[in-house]
């Protein structure tokens, strides 16, 4: 019960062993590897670095991993806020199963779905077949890599948005059409600006989400170099080929890179619930 | 006034635009979600149920099972310790850096799988910190269970703890100090009181750590030496089946994980429906305000 | 513009929020919608405003100055609604609240935007809060919220003005001052105006008519002072303000509320039947010996509240009933009555109500 470290006094008892223990869990399994990445590229030097990061088949990878990700965030936020929208504002049979079904990406693992996806939209697919004559191929392709990617990140824009709709207070709307708005018009203006902080968020997550993703896209992409390679995937080959160096470069850009998404969600929350009021 | 009117005409969508905007989001639901949950077992049974249990009951594909539950077994009471422990702490305490806490527990939902298995590498890896020293005592991590094991671990490892973290921070600790003034000591009070209070998001969490950590592919891929019978767990032997072309016997595996997947979002429906049942009948209790 | 409501009902499911109600609001006129929770105020005003719809009986209509508008929607009534909870919208701060209904009409009938803000600065203006235009909802009491909820309404010219409950959720203090600011408001403005609550003192202080509402009906329809002196019922007697209340019968074409005999000139009531007895606190005098004149209880003295405007003693009556008298602290002062005393309690006026009729 040392006063200094905590903000109030605390009775309850057991506070050094769960706190210890967890911060001892954390250290080994978290914090110790991970900090491996950051030492080991400290010590490889630049020139080195540089060309594990910015060799022309990295770059493409990055385009794909980075473009895809963030088209497919795009859609996600679309039809996630459609998705959710219909949950929560219309009734229909089997509204409930639909509701569990919303996280069955989440559940899957990611090796099941991406055999799964990849055996839909080959060419003999049960999609692909559809979508062959019209000239449009999706496995093997970068827009097999978006599919993907729209699969994973789909309940993180539908479970950012669904509580906020729910919570929304039905007077606000009554209020906009008793002062003469349209349904159009209190949509854009009353009711999505309040739900916005949430479906940025979800959008963020599910950027973050695909980005890194690996089992769900590798099986799908074809994996064929300068096309259809994720970033993730070269970690891998430059491992198989014992590159440790080059593999923890592009871990860095990688890891970089979330950290920033992961800050501006922490941001995008923070803002929006500096806005967040009563009344 | 019954405040459970329908809703006000006012609020209500126009019929068209309803029935035009529910078919998009269930056409694209059918789409998404539906079809390649139905096609893992349109294919797994493809060329009949005596394929499937074959696919299933062959010995590499049995191995590859073992393995998985061993890696589960061992990831998962490891991270419900950790869960609790750190819940405990963040709940029932005010204390400085909690923030920091929260968010180096959210740590793996940022870090790529594949990232999460190469730091592992980079610690027990031939070249790796503790490289030499394994080798000359002849210790395997990495292409081996050991490292299988860990990978699983640091990926699952926040699932339990986001689960009854929130829940026990909305339940305060007016229950716990209760019973401290009435004698009770440490683990009594932690037993008795906090843990029935969480029990079901607690289930929750386990059920969900346990389908991560059996279903969990881009971080076992880096650790594992992909040695058929011996370091595959199921995901990766769905893997070498595919890349063969196996498709029925991968799918057939496959469809294992999916019917785990499908249960995990059997137990949390109905952890929801208990929880509004509590919820309707303790009001005070479920919400964790003082009784 | 004239109001009217003829044959309205309406029930969610099982329960009937208004049977057959029929109203008339004349234009300029600022009319209390008054009721206990459950009576069908809010739901009659939600239907004018066409927040709801009411059953589709034979001959039920809402009329503005004489045209049907029932079907019409809400946003084409052009009728300014206000809400317990101010349902400002925390998004926009206060200038974009009001000028919310100007900016949103169709670009035929919208005013250029100088006109807008202009009319938005009149409105900050006239509720004193043009300091508070850069401010967002969340920065404001619930006062001020309220009005800049007023002016909101008030900003698309309506026909109408509907207030429902609209300083329910705040402090008395504060509801008293609004309650005045309203009145004086209407008095400028002159919209025609109808103010849905539950709180007597309000609808009898600001209105120009007061409906008294129970049940999903209207019991009295007319001015304060009818509805405070001359209720029509029992429930509204009961409803406005303290009342004595004693059980008798009509026996030999007198009232007869055990010691106390009521003659009542006037239509002869049915011998043997009940009567009830509601007299006001006020109208009871107390004193030491029999009068003579008025009819006269004997009562004992329980307790004197002398904490207050008045001073209210409490006593217990020989027919067994309990009996609380309110006098001025002069009257009390001059009285000498003291706890446990045994006195007289006469009747100055009252009301008898029958199953047939009230006299």
């Amino acid at each position: 019960m040392r006063g200094g470290y905590f903000k109030r006094p605390s009775i309850l008892p057991g506070f050094w062993p769960a706190f210890g223990f967890s911060l001892l869990y954390l250290s080994l399994v978290v914090l110790v590897p991970l900090s491996a990445v950051f030492l080991k590229t400290a010590t490889a030097d630049w020139h080195h670095f540089w060309g594990a990061i910015a060799s022309p088949a990295v770059v493409a990878s990055y385009r794909l991993s980075f473009g895809a990700s963030f088209a497919a965030a795009l859609v996600n936020a679309v039809f996630g806020f459609l998705v959710a929208w219909v949950l929560v504002r219309y009734r229909f049979p089997g509204k409930r199963l639909v509701d569990s079904l919303v996280d069955l990406p989440f559940a899957l693992p990611t090796a099941v779905a991406g055999i799964a996806l990849t055996s839909l939209y080959t060419e003999n697919g049960w999609i692909g077949r559809f979508l062959a004559p019209l000239g449009i191929r999706v496995a093997f392709t970068p827009l097999g890599v978006l599919v993907a990617m729209i699969f994973i990140g789909l309940p993180f824009v539908v479970r950012a948005v669904q509580p906020v709709l729910e919570d929304a207070d039905l007077e606000l709307e009554e209020a906009a059409a008793s002062l003469g708005a349209s349904r159009w018009q209190t949509f854009t203006r009353v009711i999505f600006p309040v739900v916005r902080p949430a479906l940025l968020t979800g959008f963020a997550m599910s950027f973050a989400r695909a980005l890194g993703e690996y089992g769900s896209v590798v099986f799908i992409s074809g994996n064929m170099p300068m096309r259809t390679e994720i970033t993730p995937l070269l970690i891998i080959t430059r491992l198989e080929q014992y590159d440790y160096t080059g593999a923890t470069a592009i871990a860095v850009v990688m890891l970089v890179a979330s950290f920033v998404v992961l800050l501006g969600i922490n941001l995008l929350q923070w803002y929006s619930r500096r806005h967040a009021d009563a009344g | 006034m019954p405040r459970d009117r329908r809703k006000p005409r006012v609020t209500q969508d126009p019929a068209l635009l309803r029935w035009t905007l529910t078919a998009l989001a269930l056409g694209f639901l059918a789409l998404f979600v539906v079809m390649p949950l139905a096609v893992v077992f349109g294919q797994a049974l493809e060329k009949g149920w005596h394929t499937y249990w074959m696919a299933i009951r062959e010995p590499d594909a049995l191995a590859a099972i073992r393995l998985t539950l061993l890696a589960a077994g061992i990831a998962v009471p490891l991270n419900l310790l950790f869960g609790l422990a750190a819940a405990w702490a963040i709940a029932k305490f005010q204390f400085r850096g909690k923030n920091i806490l929260l968010t180096l527990i959210d740590l793996p939902f940022a870090v790529s799988p594949v990232v999460s298995g190469l730091i592992y590498v980079l610690v027990f890896g031939a070249q790796g910190w503790f490289g030499p020293w394994l080798q000359q005592r002849d210790i395997k991590i990495i292409f081996a269970v050991p490292g299988i094991v860990l990978a699983t671990v640091f990926v699952t490892f926040p699932f339990v703890a986001r689960e009854i973290i929130p829940l026990m921070q909305a339940q305060g600790t007016d229950e716990e100090e209760a019973a401290l003034v009435l004698g009770a000591r440490g683990w009594k009070i932690f037993s008795r009181i906090t843990l029935p209070n969480i029990k079901w998001s607690l289930l929750y969490g386990v059920i969900l750590c346990t389908a991560r950590a059996m279903g969990e592919f881009g971080a076992v891929s880096v650790v594992s030496g992909h040695i058929r019978g011996v370091t595959n767990t199921m995901p990766l032997h769905i893997e070498i089946l595919y890349n063969e072309y196996d498709f029925a016997a991968a799918f057939a595996v496959a469809s294992l994980l999916a019917v785990l997947a499908l249960v995990t979002l059997a137990v949390k429906r109905l952890i929801e429906w208990k929880i509004r049942r509590e919820s309707e009948t303790f009001p005070a209790v479920a919400e964790g305000a003082e009784v | 513009m004239a109001i009217e409501v003829s044959h309205i009902s309406k029930t969610f499911g099982s329960f009937t929020a208004l049977r057959d109600v029929s109203l008339r609001v004349n234009d300029g006129e600022l009319v209390a919608l008054l009721g206990p929770s459950g009576s069908g105020k809010t739901t009659l005003l939600r239907i004018m405003a066409g927040l709801e719809i009411p059953d589709p009986n034979d001959g039920s209509a809402v009329l503005f100055e004489g045209l049907d508008v029932t079907r019409q929607d809400a946003a084409a009534r052009r009728v300014g609604f206000v809400f317990q909870h101010y349902a400002l919208f925390r998004n926009m701060n206060v200038f974009e609240n009001i000028a919310f209904g100007l900016r949103v009409r169709p670009r035929r009938a919208r005013a250029p935007e100088t006109e807008i803000r202009e009319r938005v600065r009149q409105l900050l203006r006239l509720i004193h809060l043009e300091e508070s235009a850069d401010r967002y909802p969340s920065q404001l009491s619930g006062g001020q919220r309220q009005r800049v909820a007023l002016a909101r309404a008030l900003a698309i010219e309506p026909k109408v003005l509907l207030l429902d409950e609209p300083f329910g959720a705040l402090d008395a203090k504060v509801r008293q001052g609004l309650r005045r600011w309203l009145r004086r408001l209407h008095d400028e403005v002159h919209v025609t105006s109808l103010l849905v609550t539950h709180d007597q003192d309000e609808a009898l202080e600001v209105a120009d008519r007061v409906v008294v509402m129970n049940e999903g009906h209207i019991e009295q329809d007319g001015t304060p002072a009818e509805v405070f002196h001359h209720p029509a019922t029992e429930f509204v007697m009961d409803f406005m303000g303290n009342v004595n209340f004693f059980s008798g019968r009509i026996e030999k074409g007198k009232a007869v509320f055990g010691p106390l005999v009521l003659e009542r000139p006037g239509e002869a009531a049915s011998e043997g039947q009940s009567a009830r007895l509601f007299v006001r606190p006020y109208d009871l005098d107390i004193h030491r010996d029999y009068n003579g004149g008025k009819p006269s209880l004997r009562a004992r003295v329980q307790r004197i509240q002398s904490a207050g405007l008045k001073v209210r003693v409490e006593l217990l009556a020989e027919t067994g009933e309990t009996v609380t008298v309110e006098m001025s602290h002069e009257q009390f002062h001059d009285s000498h009555i003291n706890v446990d005393d045994n006195v007289f309690v006469s009747l100055r006026d009252s009301r008898i109500f029958t199953e047939d009729y009230s006299i």
